[in-house]
């Protein structure tokens, strides 16, 4: 119990001394009349907000939990058939290249290491910032521009902890997790790709997979899902909370989450491919 | 009328986005009971009004007292504790899409009720605040399945869950029609004297506000222009109130 309060104190003393500097470097963004560096400086303050709010009661469990069915459950089935197909198809397409060289033996091991270092995490990210990002960016969106969001906070509820606060930690937890699905299924597809030309074992296919990875394969790339999964939440968050215009802006929120967020996703994927290249993980 | 305490009281209030000015130095009094009607043109500043009494924009400049609490030195959780004495009807309803109605009328309970209470006396305030806009029978079905009045009574439901003493109105029979507007009109007057609350209205729906009001105060010009009941503000010959009532 007192190393929770501790802790807790510790971590608003931080997020206090943090908000401090970023306050000062968000009035010079926001003040400079550049649309883009105001909108980063926005965007820095909204996260500053969602640190502070996190700790704050009451939390909003059955929310974060329904946020969690939503973003998780009901993205498995389009999550799960992409990863099927991804690592089908990219070990049908690999396959005439490693003949060609007589490697076709390092074809488990090629798509194994593909697959779960990069195109699956990435893959999902992505396309949680296309169903998740639009989804969030079009219910609080609405919910603004139809004063639900005004009503929540008149009713006495925080509509910040109860709608961003709950989204983003559910897209934070949720993306990992459809992201270890996806790599589970897409190597399936993989084994199914390698036998439609071939005859691989189930157990050869899994033995050569597995000696091909190894924790610094997983770890990084399970550690980055959940930054994309961050990512994908606040800015969708984001983009429905502070949108104006009607349903025009509703539309833009929605559009503009996908764009931010899919990038966003590459962005950190190229810092978090640095990071590994310089702690030696690759 | 004089005897009673003011409810909510705005002084000198000015509030601007950029370069539009929308209040200029706005004064006002409501006494407890009495329904106060705002009078003003579409974009006068009527809505910013009443969203500066609860506190949804803070104003430049000014003071709002309600109920003996100067707003503007409540912290969040003084506030929200405020606003359970204070019911806002939006202009859209504001009705949240994905909850059912009996959800709806739960939601501001969530925070100004213990869970045990809620267990035991949620239900019967659902009904019983359905009941009193005549539409018990609509508890399972979403917003969506509701016609415009009906989404107008069942926000007004969810207004009185916590039996506020203020209510403030915005824009209550906006986009209805004018039998729907009249049954809305006559549903306010029903529940300012069951619950005895004293009503803030902002209309230009002359029929409402005669129908309703105690008071109108004129807002023109982010003035309180004039004030008065509607028949005197009906003889005042200023071409500017007059322009509402021609």
């Amino acid at each position: 119990m007192t190393k929770a309060s501790d802790f807790q104190i510790v971590y608003t003393e931080l997020v206090f001394l943090l908000n401090q500097r970023m306050n000062f470097l968000t009035n010079i963004l926001t003040r400079v009349k550049s649309p883009f560096l105001s909108e980063v400086g926005d965007i820095s303050r909204f996260v500053g907000r969602f640190f502070r709010e996190i700790w704050k009661p009451k939390q909003e469990y059955e929310e974060f939990i329904n946020q969690c069915y939503w973003i998780g459950y009901k993205s498995l089935t389009l999550v799960g058939i992409t990863a099927f197909i991804m690592g089908l198809v990219l070990t049908i397409q690999s396959r005439p290249t490693l003949v060609e060289f007589g490697a076709v033996s390092w074809l488990p091991a090629m798509v194994s290491v593909s697959l779960v270092r990069e195109i699956s995490p990435v893959i999902t990210a992505l396309i949680c910032a296309g169903k998740i990002g639009s989804g969030i960016g079009a219910e609080l969106g609405s919910m603004r521009v139809t004063e639900q969001i005004d009503a929540m906070e008149v009713s006495g509820t925080n509509p910040f902890k109860y709608l961003v606060v709950t989204r983003v930690m559910a897209a934070t937890f949720m993306v990992p997790v459809l992201s270890s699905l996806a790599i589970a299924i897409s190597l399936f597809g993989a084994y199914l790709g390698v036998n439609i030309r071939g005859n691989v074992s189930w157990d050869l296919f899994w033995f050569q997979s597995y000696d091909a990875l190894s924790y610094g394969d997983f770890i990084p790339a399970l550690l980055k899902t959940f930054f994309f999964g961050f990512a994908i939440g606040i800015i969708g968050c984001y983009k429905g909370f502070t949108s104006q215009k009607g349903t025009e802006g509703v539309g833009r929120s929605a559009t503009t989450a996908v764009i931010v967020a899919s990038l966003l996703v590459f962005i950190l994927d190229l810092i978090a491919v640095q990071v590994t290249d310089l702690l030696g993980l690759t | 009328m004089k005897d009673k305490s003011p409810i909510v009281e705005v002084k000198n209030l000015t509030i601007s986005f950029g370069t539009n000015h929308v209040l200029k130095d706005f004064s006002m009094e409501v006494l407890a009971g009495e329904n106060l009607a705002i009078l003003g043109k579409s974009g006068s500043g009527k809505s910013v009004l009443i969203k500066c009494i609860i506190k949804l924009l803070i104003p430049n400049s000014g003071k709002i007292i309600i109920l003996e609490n100067d707003i503007s030195k409540l912290d969040d959780d003084e506030m929200d504790r405020l606003r359970s004495k204070v019911g806002f009807l939006f202009q859209s309803n504001a009705l949240y899409d994905s909850l059912t109605v009996r959800q709806n009328l739960e939601f501001p309970l969530r925070r100004h009720w213990t869970k045990e209470e809620r267990k035991l006396n949620a239900e019967q305030a659902v009904l019983e605040a359905l009941e009193d806009v005549g539409l018990s029978h609509t508890i399972d079905m979403m917003p969506a399945q509701l016609s415009g009045g009906m989404r107008k009574r069942i926000a007004l439901a969810r207004t009185l869950i916590l039996r506020p003493s203020v209510i403030l109105y915005d824009e209550p029979t906006t986009g209805l029609d004018p039998i729907t507007a009249r049954e809305i009109s006559q549903l306010m007057i029903a529940v300012q004297q069951k619950y005895n609350a004293t009503a803030i209205i902002i209309s230009h729906d002359l029929t409402c506000i005669k129908m309703v009001s105690n008071r109108v105060i004129m807002l023109i010009d982010g003035k309180n222009y004039a004030s008065g009941t509607y028949e005197d503000l009906q003889n005042i010959s200023d071409p500017k109130v007059r322009e509402f009532f021609d």
